[in-house]
């Protein structure tokens, strides 16, 4: 499904390497977790795969079902079924969340030749999705994400994954500023994507999360590498002894 | 040049431009006004660019004694309102033309052309005609308006005196090349009643138009106007306000193209308890000058004003936005709010803003604020990592811009045609 290889990032700015050969490969299906301490490059990962502007790839490829998706705009990798989770979702003044939606879900659709949903399909599949996401109707006609609290605007993030359903998903710190009954929330509405095809990219800190949505494998990212790889019981580790054994590890090695 | 010769000069130029026009004919009372506000042009001068007001627009194409050409524009589409269940008045280059134009009546309505009211004796129009104009003249001189009270050769008086329940839709409609315009409209809502007036088309090459409109107590007048996308056509507007007590006034203005517009709303809040909107949404492309000049004065207790001016511009267009709330001593309580904001598509564009509060009352909310910068790279971003394509997410985002404004039109029918025609010019300016 995504490979990740000998992924090279300098800023576009100011010359500065953030990330220095990242290598991941995700299965179809499976859910990764990638933890590791701030600043360490987990963000950069995402936004560089989705495409965000102020980042030159110096060396590696970004191979999405087949396909180097590096090459390719923000939009056109979101139709091909890439989608991140913000770490801080945006706020946009002046566009109902609604609209955001349904523009998002007939762009793509349009894109891979599909006909657009009908608004009154589209408002049905909407109000279940945000029905069981705990996502009033004040909070789709509201702005996007305006005046959303954290947990809301993570919420806001899932929901619109739901309707999108990307074929990649990748997730940062989508638990942070999530009370436990919005963790839960959360977690519900990612496993309901959960089909063995699609596949997720867990970012997080913490073992919480982890055990709602079990990740198959974890990852530890250091000064922007994956530096060691590992099973359930990797998060563990980090929740109780924190990173400075396993980078001290790593450091030998 | 000291100052007395440079306003001998500005003096001189005002003397040359009107010389060899002539004031309509009308009743005597009519033809004493329009003497009198020649009168007070010849005194006042038409305006000079090192004007106060005038120093972002240039007035000289208005100055010109022959409008300067503008070619005709076919538009493909159906005009704006042309969907709508209204009385439509139609000019043609400025001259009222009755066979395309509705009857001109309604319930609660009387309407007349502006030739027949000065031409006759009804009391309420002798109290009217220039009037406001006249009396908007302090603090600051509103030059062209006076010329138009003086010469005006055309428009509409409209007296609302209940529930008008279609609303009363001027359409100008440009023809003539080099067609020079001038219309006076003089508008009564009487005590109680509501009345909605729309305008829209190019009009003339250059068009000079003044709105007189008397807001009586309790009632509402809603005003929406579009002025026409003619790229090459000159227009200088005023609109003249009085608004009762516990009444409402709402002015929205969408403009697309056009060389030079220069839109004056001038607002006297008299009544207590009262609300007075003005709005509007600029889009311009390349050669276009957009100049909102707005003078709110707040002059009675617990009155709401606000101001919401939003401007779209690329290839070197260019913008001003000049507007003042004024609340005088009495107005304690006054909530008034100003917003100017100038969205650049690219690095060629600019927006000039003076926004102005002065402030006479101690207990008050006012708030103002300008903005000027360009579409939000992280909600761009945003946008296009759901899929959305850049230029239908820089459309989305500019229309979310615009959004504040278009929400100032309470109708939705109108606000969505309104709507309809912004994203049309969105859409035509596709890379
Ligand atoms: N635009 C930028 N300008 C300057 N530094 C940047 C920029 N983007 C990222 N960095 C730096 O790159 C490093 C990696 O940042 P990144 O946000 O990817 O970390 P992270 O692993 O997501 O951290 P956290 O756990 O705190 O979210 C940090 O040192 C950060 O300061
Ligand atoms: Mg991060």
């Amino acid at each position: 499904m995504l490979e990740i290889k000998n992924l090279h990032v300098k800023l576009e700015e100011e010359d500065k390497q953030i990330l220095k050969g990242v290598n991941l490969t995700v299965g179809e299906g499976e859910v990764h977790a990638i933890m590791g301490p701030n600043g360490s490059g987990k963000s950069t990962t995402s936004y560089v795969l989705s495409g965000r502007d102020g980042y030159v790839v110096t060396e590696g490829e970004v191979i999405l079902d087949g396909e180097n998706i590096l090459e390719l705009e923000p939009e056109e990798r979101a139709a091909a079924g890439l989608f991140l989770a913000f770490q801080y979702p945006v706020e946009i003044p002046g566009v109902s969340n609604m609209t955001f939606l349904r523009t998002a879900v007939n762009a793509q659709r349009k894109a891979r030749g599909e006909e657009e949903l009908s608004a009154t399909d589209f408002l049905k599949t909407v109000r279940a999705k945000a029905k069981s996401l705990q996502i009033d109707a004040d909070m789709l006609k509201r702005p996007v994400n305006m005046g959303f609290s954290g947990g809301e605007k993570k919420r806001n993030e899932i929901l619109q994954m739901a309707m999108l359903e990307p074929k990649l998903c990748i997730l940062d710190e989508t638990d942070s500023g999530l009370d436990v009954d919005a963790m839960k929330l959360v977690s519900e509405g990612v496993n309901a994507l959960r089909d063995g095809k699609r596949s997720f990219v867990v970012i997080t800190h913490y073992q919480r999360l982890l055990d709602h949505i079990k990740p198959d494998v974890v990852h530890i990212m250091y000064d922007g590498r994956i530096v060691k790889t590992g099973g359930p019981e990797l998060a563990l580790e980090v929740e109780h002894n924190g990173y400075a054994d396993l980078l001290a590890e790593v450091e030998k090695a | 040049m000291t100052r007395a010769e440079l306003k001998q000069k500005k003096l001189d130029a005002t003397a040359a431009r009107v010389e060899g026009m002539t004031l309509p004919a009308g009743a005597p009372w009519a033809e004493a006004l329009r003497q009198d506000a020649l009168n007070r042009l010849l005194s006042m001068g038409l305006p000079q660019g090192r004007d106060e007001y005038w120093r972002w627009t240039r007035p000289d194409s208005l100055n010109a004694a022959e409008a300067p050409k503008a070619a005709v524009f076919v538009a493909s589409e159906a005009p704006v309102f042309s969907g709508l269940d209204r009385i439509k008045i139609v000019f043609v280059d400025g001259v009222f033309d009755a066979e395309v134009s509705d009857a001109l009546e309604g319930e609660n309505l009387e309407i007349m052309r502006l030739s027949d009211a000065l031409s006759s004796d009804i009391h309420w129009v002798k109290d009217a005609y220039g009037v406001q104009e006249k009396k908007a003249q302090d603090p600051v001189e509103r030059p062209f308006a006076t010329l138009n009270t003086a010469f005006a050769t055309d428009g509409m008086v409209i007296r609302a005196t209940g529930k008008v329940a279609k609303p009363v839709s001027l359409v100008y409609l440009h023809k003539k090349e080099t067609s020079d315009a001038i219309l006076h409209h003089v508008i009564r809502v009487d005590e109680g009643a509501d009345l909605t007036v729309l305008e829209n088309g190019p009009a003339a090459a250059r068009f000079n138009k003044v709105m007189e409109v008397d807001v009586a107590d309790k009632a509402a007048f809603h005003h929406v106007r579009a002025q026409g996308r003619d790229h090459e056509r000159r227009a200088v507007t005023h609109v003249f306000a009085t608004v009762g007590q516990e009444a409402l006034f709402k002015s929205f203005t969408m403009t697309a193209n056009g060389v030079l517009t220069r839109n004056e709303v001038f607002i006297d809040i008299v009544g207590d308890d009262s609300v007075a909107h003005v709005a509007g949404a600029a889009m311009g492309d390349g050669d276009f000058l957009h100049d909102d000049t707005v003078f709110i004065t707040h002059d009675a207790e617990r009155c709401e004003s606000r101001q919401v001016f939003k401007k779209v511009l690329r290839n070197g267009a260019k913008a001003v936005f000049q507007g003042k709330i004024l609340v005088k001593p009495e107005a304690q309580k006054t909530d008034g709010y100003q917003i100017s904001q100038g969205l650049l598509l690219d690095d060629n564009s600019q927006f000039l803003a003076k926004p102005e509060l002065e402030i006479y009352a101690d207990d008050v909310a006012c708030s103002h604020g300008s903005t000027v910068g360009a579409i939000d790279d992280e909600a761009l971003f945003y946008l296009r990592s759901r899929g959305v394509p850049a230029s239908d997410a820089t459309d989305l985002l500019t229309l979310a811009f615009l959004a504040e404004a278009i929400e100032e039109i309470e109708d939705a029918a109108i606000a969505e045609d309104i709507l309809h025609r912004l994203e049309g010019w969105l859409k035509r300016r596709r890379k």
